[in-house]
């Protein structure tokens, strides 16, 4: 078993922030990844970090943006610290060596970006994300915080009581990929997920294949509530055939989208008469999914994006990693046609709840990055926002769990304040299937104290491999892409009634055929099949989650589109879906946003860009 | 050993035995069915794509190595031989990925972003290191021979240990270092455009180790630093916000034994880089900072 004071899982931008700040809070820290960090999905981040650093900027001006963006159901105080951090954070990276693009002055350059009312964009060519996980990963190798790479964590370890409120989180068990053993970390400060995306849930996804949402799946399983699961952003411009991310840049330096009539539909056809294609990301992509729906996409799948006209220097100098990825990955040549781009999942607003210092509503237990809600992006994040938030959020999650006195937090987490329940029967059943074997692996163990706690979980999480091990039955790849077949083809950027419920039963079938999976793979050297096994469980959570969030919210909000009531409802949704697992049983409540900032309320208006 | 068709018939059947002793209720016992039957479909499609694929034209063939320390049978290293079928635009990694996960599970490798910027999946193609992930089958000779990377310990079938190319990136302290900022508060360091271009080449690295792999002097001398670290040198010891008095440490450290005059400016590392990085000549300018540098006391 090992001991440190903080336990960070996984090693993208958000974790590695956690281990520095906790690091200069004092504490002995560990990072524990899948992954070497460097490996890390938020090396594929292209666009951009928002941070008001000008003078004719404001952090007000960002955070009305980002509320804005957020169709209202961002929380005013996350927001806020946002806004009012990014650029110490910003500087801060800087200062760490970040190769930003420059001025002529010298000082780092800013770009416009979707849905922002200044170009306070700054960026490091179209390659931002790389640049920051390296550069923040050197402080760690600087730093000499101790990283164990290739460990799976599987479970968190965490108290029985029944009000999961109660509950304290004492560290998590983990399985060796190299070696293949479990081994448990003891984390006496607490444990910061930091996992990042779950892009595997869907088949057209800009995700990593290893982002599979295990933070928030395993934070669930524990009792701390998902939030608002069901708002998925789709980005625009992914590359049709694989999937890969065509940045906002390209756009934000003048890019523009054609239909198959070569028409500017942005404007032509009124999806956006201001802003065109710098609307917010949700707003340009029903507008291209429209467009192929009424038959003037091409090849009925995609539209163009055109950026020739912005010139081979300007390309070069801003976007030249666009050029590769176009070329690498669909043959085609930027800088003398148009690109096919159209929507793919990119990024998932919603996860595990959190307050504005990463808590959870599990003492000890905290998150931070794309697996967290804490809520800054409500019902769609702006580009430009997630960057920010890993640094702003994952500093706050260090520095709380390594002690720093923090005051007392604005958002409230778990069944406390203003909550109430769903009256939402759901059709077919959720949850857990029949009795639960050592593959299932949900709920905790019960134990005098932390070190018997742990010992326990390891115990278990031993038995659950060795069964997975030893079982003969399915391979998981089949129950994956029937999850993510049916949720691409249902749970899309267009939802509706029936096939929000058909994706409900075909995800009751996969949970039934995972009942019986199994690893054919017995090698306990570098088991992916084991991992992989693993893994489509957590993915199988979370699509049910999002799934059951999507059906019963009947209305349409940023990113969630629902066909049966085809505008915002202010009345009735003003409020964060949250599902807690309660031991098997889903349970589906809600609580209101928060949109009283320090300085003034966030009133909903009409969005338009 | 062929492509794994027959067995993939065999499991079917067994599946469909399985489910069918199981039903408890009625509502279970009409979802079974249903799910049985969408299996049977599923399976028949597979079986009938794998079987086509293997008679028709339109297939790759790609031999792939083998090897796990774990499992007798595979502890002696063997091509296993894969036929996949062809898809536009298919990468390496597509190729492998598909084997997996229609004929053997414990088909191993490293991969996750699919777009050339995690640096996990580099690997040995047809005789050259390649980022599995950006390379195109058909720009490849068949049958495609895939191994790991050579002068490195394989771990189980195309996955190598990368402990050694990570220590000698982090032997050259490589995280930026100056001695002085800007006083004022939220104040950026300055740095000309010239400058970042300059070192942007170098910032691009993805610690893939295609470039060590592929290292003559590297094969022979395990002190060697190797092309990438001393890339990551290259690039802080250029940059003109370091100052000074670091870039005099930053040379010292590239100036040992088993640093920058080990090169022999064979353009192996350059020529493999999936990023393009001009490592050959990143390590050139840092031969001739040295001796410039070096004369500079005399």
């Amino acid at each position: 078993m090992y001991e440190h004071d903080v336990v960070v899982v996984g090693a993208g931008g958000a974790g590695l922030r956690a281990a520095i700040a906790a690091q200069e809070e004092g504490a002995d820290v560990a990072i524990v990844s899948k992954l070497h960090p460097v490996r890390s999905h938020t090396g594929a981040a292209e666009g951009g970090i928002n941070a008001a650093l000008r003078d004719a900027d404001s952090w007000e001006d960002h955070a009305y943006d980002t509320m804005k963006g957020s169709d209202y159901l961002g929380d005013a105080p996350a927001v806020e610290a946002l806004c009012k951090e990014s650029p110490e954070e910003v500087i801060q990276l800087e200062h760490w060596g970040m190769p930003f693009s420059r001025e002529e002055d010298g000082r780092v350059s800013q770009r416009p970006f979707g849905g922002l009312s200044f170009p306070r964009t700054t960026y490091a060519g179209a390659e931002t994300g790389h640049q920051m996980l390296h550069t923040m990963y050197e402080q760690v190798v600087k730093r000499g915080i101790t990283v164990y790479d290739e460990w799976h964590v599987m479970d968190l370890v965490v108290t029985d009581e029944d009000d999961p409120t109660d509950r304290s989180c004492h560290g998590v068990v983990a399985y060796d990929i190299q070696r293949g053993e479990v081994d448990g970390f003891r984390a006496s400060g607490g444990v910061i997920l930091a996992t990042g995306g779950m892009g595997q849930v869907f088949d057209h996804t800009t995700n990593a294949v290893a982002n599979t949402g295990d933070g928030v799946a395993m934070a669930y399983r524990a009792g701390v509530p998902m939030e608002d699961m069901e708002f998925i952003q789709f980005h625009p411009t992914t590359l049709p055939s694989t999937g890969v991310l065509i940045s906002e840049g390209v756009r934000g330096e003048g890019g523009i989208l054609y239909n198959e009539k070569g028409e500017r539909f942005m404007f032509e056809h009124g999806y956006a008469n201001n802003d065109g294609e710098l609307a917010s990301r949700d707003v340009v992509s029903r507008a291209e999914l429209t467009e192929v729906n009424e038959g003037r996409g091409i090849e009925d799948e995609y539209v163009h994006l055109d950026m020739r006209h912005l010139g081979e220097e300007r390309i070069l100098d801003r976007l030249e990693n666009i050029l590769h990825l176009a070329e690498d990955f669909e043959g085609a040549d930027g800088l003398t046609e148009p690109m096919p781009v159209k929507p793919g999942q990119h990024y998932a607003m919603g996860g595990i709840e959190t307050n504005e210092h990463g808590e959870t509503a599990i003492d000890g237990l905290y998150a931070a990055g794309e697996c967290a809600c804490v809520s800054v992006h409500g019902g769609n994040r702006l580009g430009g926002n997630a960057l920010p938030e890993l640094i702003v959020f994952g500093k706050r999650a260090g520095n709380h769990a390594a002690g720093k006195e923090m005051g007392e937090p604005e958002i409230p987490t778990g069944k406390t304040g203003d909550w109430e329940s769903a009256e939402y029967e759901f059709e077919v059943d959720v949850g857990t299937v029949g009795d639960r074997g050592p593959a299932a692996a949900d709920g905790g163990a019960v134990a005098a104290d932390a070190e018997g706690l742990l010992e326990a979980e390891i115990e278990r999480a031993r038995e659950r491999v060795e069964d997975l091990l030893a079982r003969k039955g399915r391979n998981h790849a089949e129950i994956r892409s029937a999850v993510q077949e049916t949720m691409t083809a249902n749970v899309n950027v267009f939802r509706e009634e029936e096939g929000l419920k058909q994706s409900l039963e075909d995800l009751r079938e996969a949970r039934e055929a995972y009942t019986e999976v199994a690893v054919s793979d017995p090698s306990r050297t570098f088991n992916t099949d084991l991992i992989h096994t693993m893994e489509t469980r957590n993915i199988l959570d979370i699509a049910e989650a999002l799934a059951m969030g999507a059906l019963a919210r009947r209305e349409f909000r940023g990113a969630h589109w629902r066909k049966e009531r085809q505008e915002r409802d202010d009345e009735n949704w003003l409020k964060h879906t949250l599902i807690s697992w309660n031991d098997g049983e889903p349970e589906l409540w809600y609580k209101p946003a928060i949109l009283e900032g320090e300085a003034k309320t966030y009133e909903p208006k009409v969005r338009s860009y | 050993m062929s492509t794994q068709i027959p067995k993939q018939t065999e499991k079917t059947e067994e599946t469909a035995a399985e489910t069918e002793t199981e039903a408890p209720s009625k509502g279970d016992e009409r979802r079974a069915e249903k799910r049985r039957r969408a299996d049977e479909r599923r399976r028949q499609r597979e079986v009938e794509e794998a079987e086509k694929a293997a008679a028709d034209e339109n297939t790759v063939e790609l031999r792939v190595f083998r090897y796990d320390p774990d499992i007798e049978g595979k502890q002696e290293p063997r091509f296993d031989t894969f036929h996949v079928p062809f898809t536009k635009g298919m990468t390496v990694l597509d190729a492998l990925m598909y084997a997996r996960d229609t004929y053997d599970s414990s088909l191993t490798f490293r991969h996750s972003c699919r777009q050339a910027v995690c640096g996990s999946d580099a690997m040995f193609v047809n005789g050259g290191q390649k980022l599995a992930c950006k390379t195109q089958i058909d720009e490849l000779e068949e049958p495609i021979r895939v191994e790991p990377l050579p002068h490195a310990e394989v771990t189980k079938d195309l996955v190598v240990d990368m402990e050694h190319f990570y220590d000698q990136m982090e032997a050259v302290e490589p995280y930026f270092q100056t001695n002085e900022y800007p006083d004022g508060e939220l104040e950026e360091q300055r740095q000309s455009r010239e400058n970042r271009e300059k070192v942007k080449m170098s910032t691009r690295c993805i610690w893939c180790s295609a470039c060590m792999s592929s290292c003559n002097i590297a094969a022979g001398d395990n002190e060697y630093l190797g092309p990438a670290a001393i890339n990551k040198a290259y690039r802080f010891a250029m940059d003109e916000r370091e100052g000074e008095d670091v870039k005099q440490k930053r040379l010292e450290i590239i100036e040992q034994e088993h640093g920058v005059w080990r090169c022999q400016t064979q353009f192996s590392c350059t020529e493999v880089c999936p990023k393009d990085i001009p490592l050959t000549e990143h390590i050139q300018e840092l031969k001739r900072e040295a001796v410039k540098n070096n004369l500079k006391f005399w």
